[in-house]
């Protein structure tokens, strides 16, 4: 694998996760249960949507000229390098809560690491997300607290949907050829050196929310490299790309 | 005769942000840059959040009064690097916040007083607001509630 080639492959995968989980959260749009709770959710997808233009932006210029467009809605599940995390159903307001934390927890880390990337490029977007995402941290670790140290019912939810969760945390702590030529050139740090920071900062935030961590660390993968995506990537894919795939080229 | 980048500055701080219309896009810190190169006026700019919506509009609001001062021949120029901050916002641009009701950012994290009645009792309803860049928040004395900028 070329060092472009690895590149390209970094950029889908930061962008893919920011874009298939903006998705995901915006899903929610109109239907969470508070009005405030609404407007966050909106607010943190409409974040993750727009780190998603840097990230395909940039992808798509050393990719022969395509536009972040070209990339969110012209390519198919196989394409797509995001890790299963991001892409699983949002299942109940707690559940996906919870998959923010965890995300967020990953992504304030390796956003921090990126900051002071070789590539000034990465650097740049690196340095305006992670305003962001400290900031989504900051709401979905003290919703977990809240929830999980809260009602009896709350409790279980919580719990419930961090055993589910689980299972796919394990895939952004995975390395392979594009990050170890990633690390290589400076650019991006080995995925598998952030999780001793991130086992810390979740642990913490896990405790005061009184939910017990599962021990298995058991990893779904296949996300990340595209090897295997979950069934449920199709389903999201359909639904986000119907109109490009329905009217080809069509603006507004 | 072409104008200086002095006048284009002053033709700028007329722009309002179009979801916050008191304040100018100047006022807002995203004009980063006004320079002539040859004939080409460039413009740069730089989001406040990435996925905010507005960003678009103030790019197209910009070089629309460019064109009606006479420049015809206007570029804008997105920058990300450095990323905004809203230690760019000017004092002008901090009173105006206040009096129209918003709670200008605070390096503490959290408004100062009611934008309203002053009250330093206030507290937190939400990290979000009806734009990315405000949280929602209440003043305990007036009971009313108040948008506050988010300092970042």
């Amino acid at each position: 694998m070329t060092r472009d080639e690895a590149f390209l492959q970094f950029l889908l995968r930061m962008g893919d996760n920011t874009l298939i989980l903006g998705h995901r959260v915006s899903e929610w749009c109109g239907h969470a249960p508070v009005l405030e709770e609404d407007i966050a959710l909106a607010n943190t997808a409409l974040d993750l949507i727009g780190q998603t233009q840097m990230w395909l932006g940039l992808a798509g210029e050393i990719d022969g000229g395509k536009s972040a467009d070209d990339l969110a809605f012209l390519r198919d599940a196989w394409d797509f390098r995001n890790v299963l995390l991001v892409e699983v159903p949002n299942g109940d307001f707690g559940r996906t809560l919870m998959r923010q934390f965890l995300f967020d927890a990953w992504h304030s880390i390796m956003l921090g690491r990126l900051m002071t990337s070789s590539d000034a490029r990465i650097a740049g977007i690196a340095a305006k997300a992670s305003k962001e995402v400290t900031y989504h941290l900051e709401r979905s670790g003290d919703t977990v607290v809240g929830l999980g140290d809260g009602t009896e019912e709350s409790h279980a939810r919580m719990q419930a949907a961090l055993e589910y969760l689980w299972p796919y945390v394990g895939e952004m702590f995975v390395n392979d050829d594009v990050d170890a030529e990633m690390a290589k050139a400076g650019i991006a740090p080995n995925p598998a050196d952030l999780r001793d920071e991130y086992d810390a900062l979740i642990g913490h935030v896990l405790a005061e929310a009184t939910l017990t961590l599962p021990e298995s660390r058991f990893a779904h993968k296949g996300g990340r490299d595209g090897r295997m995506h979950t069934e449920h990537l199709g389903h999201l894919l359909t639904q986000m790309q119907w109109l490009q795939r329905a009217y080809p080229g069509a603006t507004w | 005769m072409r104008a200086s980048t002095d006048q284009v500055w002053e033709w700028l701080d007329a722009v309002p942000d179009p979801e916050i219309p008191v304040i100018s896009v100047v006022d807002l810190g995203i004009v980063r840059d006004v320079r002539w190169e040859g004939d080409t006026l460039k413009v740069t700019v730089t989001p406040t959040y990435s996925g905010c919506p507005a960003t678009s509009v103030i790019s197209m609001d910009i070089e629309t009064t460019l064109r009606a001062h006479g420049i015809d021949d206007v570029q804008i120029d997105t920058s990300i690097a450095p990323a905004w901050t809203t230690d760019w916002l000017s004092d002008k641009g901090r009173a105006r916040l206040e009096e129209y009701g918003i709670a200008p950012p605070q390096p503490a994290g959290g408004p100062d007083r009611c934008p309203r009645c002053g009250s330093k009792a206030v507290e937190k309803v939400s990290q979000f607001g009806s734009t990315p860049c405000k949280a929602h928040w209440r003043c305990t004395d007036c009971l009313e509630p108040f948008d506050y900028f988010k300092c970042i």
